[in-house]
């Protein structure tokens, strides 16, 4: 789970971290009015969306009176921001966050990542912030300050200051900066974070060391215990079928084909999107039901794939462990009956009770086209979306 | 005797008298796993299934002589029930549990280094369809009935694309000697090396099949150990070639990130290592089967 720049620095400051002074706003008024209350002459304005790379996208504006400040916020509000990193369909833009100035004299990098290599929290850190870091990575690899820590002790102050050092920073940042590492780290592990991310973070002209942005994304396995961070979930930053299908317990994410996939287990589902692509078609969707789905959940997922209107065709694959296909079967006729489907239907069961969800489709008198393979379903899900799609031409 | 399982391997499960802990328990034992009891703290004495129950794992152990755990345990006490089982000095232990925070598998894989390495216990999963020996003992939530006992081992992150293969197998005949599902989770316990290891070292194994998916470094590392050291044939599938970079797939471990870890580049590195490919998802069967014949063939 991701949250806002602003929601992120409030955690950090709260660890020690030195961030700009700053204050939301969800109208160009509150936005001026904010301009006021932090003081100076010089402000940036920043669209919070879930995304990096918002500056190129005209989502950061530099603004130095009210007028200014009033109409960059006109000008993002209500606007999705498409960056690098949202895909074409882009961001709302519901809320901004206005900062002061800051005079920058060096940009660096900070970041905290799970490494599954080494599986404990990894740091990389380099002089050469505000870059992207991939690129700085890929062309100058032994310029990448890395530490990892051990789980058992947590960051030790020699592994901050070795960093601190590394960056190359003046004798009287080492403290500052030893400070705002081992800052983030807790932060990171107080609040379960998957990701934590602070680029760039400055050095200004008047000497003190500020995070300029920040990211941070959750352990979605973690979020049970850390309540505080449930509450940051921003709903309008999501892809509302992902959210309709999360909601109701069920892993979605969208993609951009027309062949809606309702697959248990992660792997299988993967596999099965493959198959439909070798065979010709273009997924919508990765859905898995999970384990022990009852009629109800697949009838809901069918509600979550056909939430999405590019799609014109449905393959059910299930390969039933814990899952049981007489549920999977009777979910299939429900949806038929409750949620109506009007695109063709390919079903491949197999595994547990696999006889009876046959049967259940068998006997239901409805338009199923039922496959025994893998092969098979994926071939006939193609097939019949072409048909599907020549019918629609001719009429 | 295949690997990590066999029939006289003794079991016990850790959340015996839960709902999902009952249903398997059940399952298990009806297939032939040798379960002599189970955990559930606050209802030791009791007799669940006809098995007795222990409050504690070290109590298990102590009554049973348990040597290998299943742990159905709900996610937010799952890390503390494997290094339970650790320290009671369980050898094997499959963690089925989906949902374990990555910071708590951190801790659990840190303490687990408290113990010398020949006494370390083996964890599979956690987020797994777990071990079975066809024909012999369940561990784990897959259908027993889709599995042909045979000379074929599986290793696979997913549980129902490691249940595609074994049933395209079986459809050839070509039975399985074990199956283990080492899970979806960023951090897991066992990797792909770890298993491949044990597959060229037993006796009733002649090829291996390697299920991997999108993310992660462990079939790169897979590859590389089996180029230097494996002489069994490996047969691998990569799972994820349609995915769009950069997008989650609803495991916590199909995030891409380095390189090596996209799909198309585990394809590249496996081939590269002479690694048999498994083309489509649909062709498990036939390539297994081609593999074994040019196989027994050289020989």
């Amino acid at each position: 789970m991701d949250i806002h720049e602003y929601q992120a620095k409030e955690l950090l400051a709260r660890h020690g971290v030195h961030v700009p002074r700053g204050g939301l706003a969800y109208s160009p008024e509150q936005a001026t009015y904010r301009a006021r209350e932090i003081g100076g002459s010089k402000w940036v304005l920043k669209a919070q969306v879930h995304s990096g790379a918002r500056g190129k996208a005209g989502g950061i504006k530099l603004c130095s009176n009210d007028e200014e400040i009033s109409n960059a916020a006109e000008g993002m509000l209500g606007r999705k921001l498409v960056t690098q990193q949202t895909g074409p369909r882009g961001k709302l833009i519901s809320r901004l966050y206005l900062e002061e100035a800051v005079d920058i004299a060096q940009e660096l990098y900070l970041g905290f990542v799970l490494d599954r290599k080494e599986e404990r929290v990894m740091i990389v850190a380099s002089a050469a912030g505000g870059m992207e870091i991939e690129d700085i990575s890929e062309k100058k690899p032994d310029s990448i300050i890395r530490a990892t820590v051990d789980p058992g002790v947590g960051m030790q102050g020699f592994q901050a200051r070795e960093i601190a050092f590394g960056l190359g920073l003046e004798s009287n940042l080492i403290g500052k900066a030893t400070e705002t590492i081992l800052g983030c780290y807790q932060v990171f592990r107080d609040y379960d974070a998957s990701m934590l991310e602070i680029n760039p973070l400055v050095v200004t002209r008047d000497g003190s060391l500020v995070a300029l942005d920040a990211k941070m994304s959750f352990d979605e396995n973690a979020l049970f215990r850390r309540p505080e961070i449930s509450e940051l979930r921003d709903k309008s930053q999501e892809d509302p079928r992902e959210t309709f299908a999360s909601d109701r317990g069920l892993s979605y994410v969208g993609l951009d084909g027309n062949i809606g996939c309702i697959i248990n287990g992660a792997g299988l589902a993967m596999a099965t999107m493959d198959m439909i692509k070798i065979a010709g078609g273009e997924p919508a969707n990765f859905l898995d039901i999970g384990g022990g789905a009852s009629p109800e959940r697949v009838a809901k997922s069918f509600r979550a794939v056909l939430g999405d209107k590019n799609v014109e065709t449905i393959l059910v694959n299930i390969f039933a462990g814990i899952n049981r296909c007489d549920w999977v079967a009777e979910g299939v006729i429900k949806a038929i009956r409750e949620v109506g489907v009007d695109v063709p239907l390919v079903v491949r069961l197999s595994g547990t009770k696999v006889e009876e969800g046959r049967k259940i489709l068998a006997d239901s008198g409805e338009a199923v086209i039922v496959a025994d393979t893998l092969a098979e379903a994926a071939e006939k899900a193609v097939a019949a979306w072409r048909e599907g799609t020549k019918n629609k031409k001719a009429a | 005797m295949a690997i990590l399982l066999n029939r006289s391997t003794r079991v016990i499960v850790q959340g015996f008298t839960g709902k999902i802990g009952s249903f398997h328990a059940d399952d298990m034992k009806r297939y032939g796993t040798k379960l002599v009891g189970g955990v559930t703290p606050g209802k030791g004495g009791q007799t669940h299934l006809g098995l007795p129950v222990f409050n504690t794992v070290k109590g298990a152990v102590r009554e049973t002589r348990a040597e290998a755990s299943i742990v159905f345990v709900p996610p937010p006490f799952a890390a503390d029930s494997i290094m339970e089982a650790a320290d009671a000095g369980i050898k094997l232990c499959v963690c089925i549990t989906d949902g374990i925070p990555s910071q708590d598998m951190m801790q659990v894989k840190r303490y687990m280094r408290r113990y010398r390495f020949e006494d370390r216990m083996r964890l599979v999963g956690p987020n797994c369809a777990g071990v079975i020996t066809p024909g012999q003992a369940l561990m784990g939530i897959m259908p027993g009935s889709i599995y042909l006992p045979g000379r074929v081992g599986i290793v696979g992150r997913s549980g129902t694309l490691g249940y595609e293969a074994a049933s395209q197998m079986k459809a050839l005949g070509i039975g399985v000697s074990t199956s283990v599902g080492i899970g979806g989770d960023p951090i897991n316990g066992s990797s792909f090396k770890d298993i491949l290891q044990l597959f060229e070292r037993d006796e009733d194994t002649d090829a291996v099949v390697m299920i991997g998916e999108i993310g992660g470094p462990q079939e790169a590392e897979a590859a590389i150990w089996a180029r230097d050291n494996m002489r069994k044939p490996l047969i691998a599938y990569i799972a994820g070639l349609s995915a769009p970079k950069g997008r989650r797939m609803g495991h916590a471990g199909a995030i891409i990130s380095a390189f090596g870890e996209s799909a198309q580049e585990k394809v590249e590195i496996l081939k590269d290592a002479g690694v048999v490919i498994v083309p489509t998802p649909a062709s498990f069967g036939e390539v297994v089967a081609d593999t074994l014949a040019r196989t027994k063939k050289a020989a």
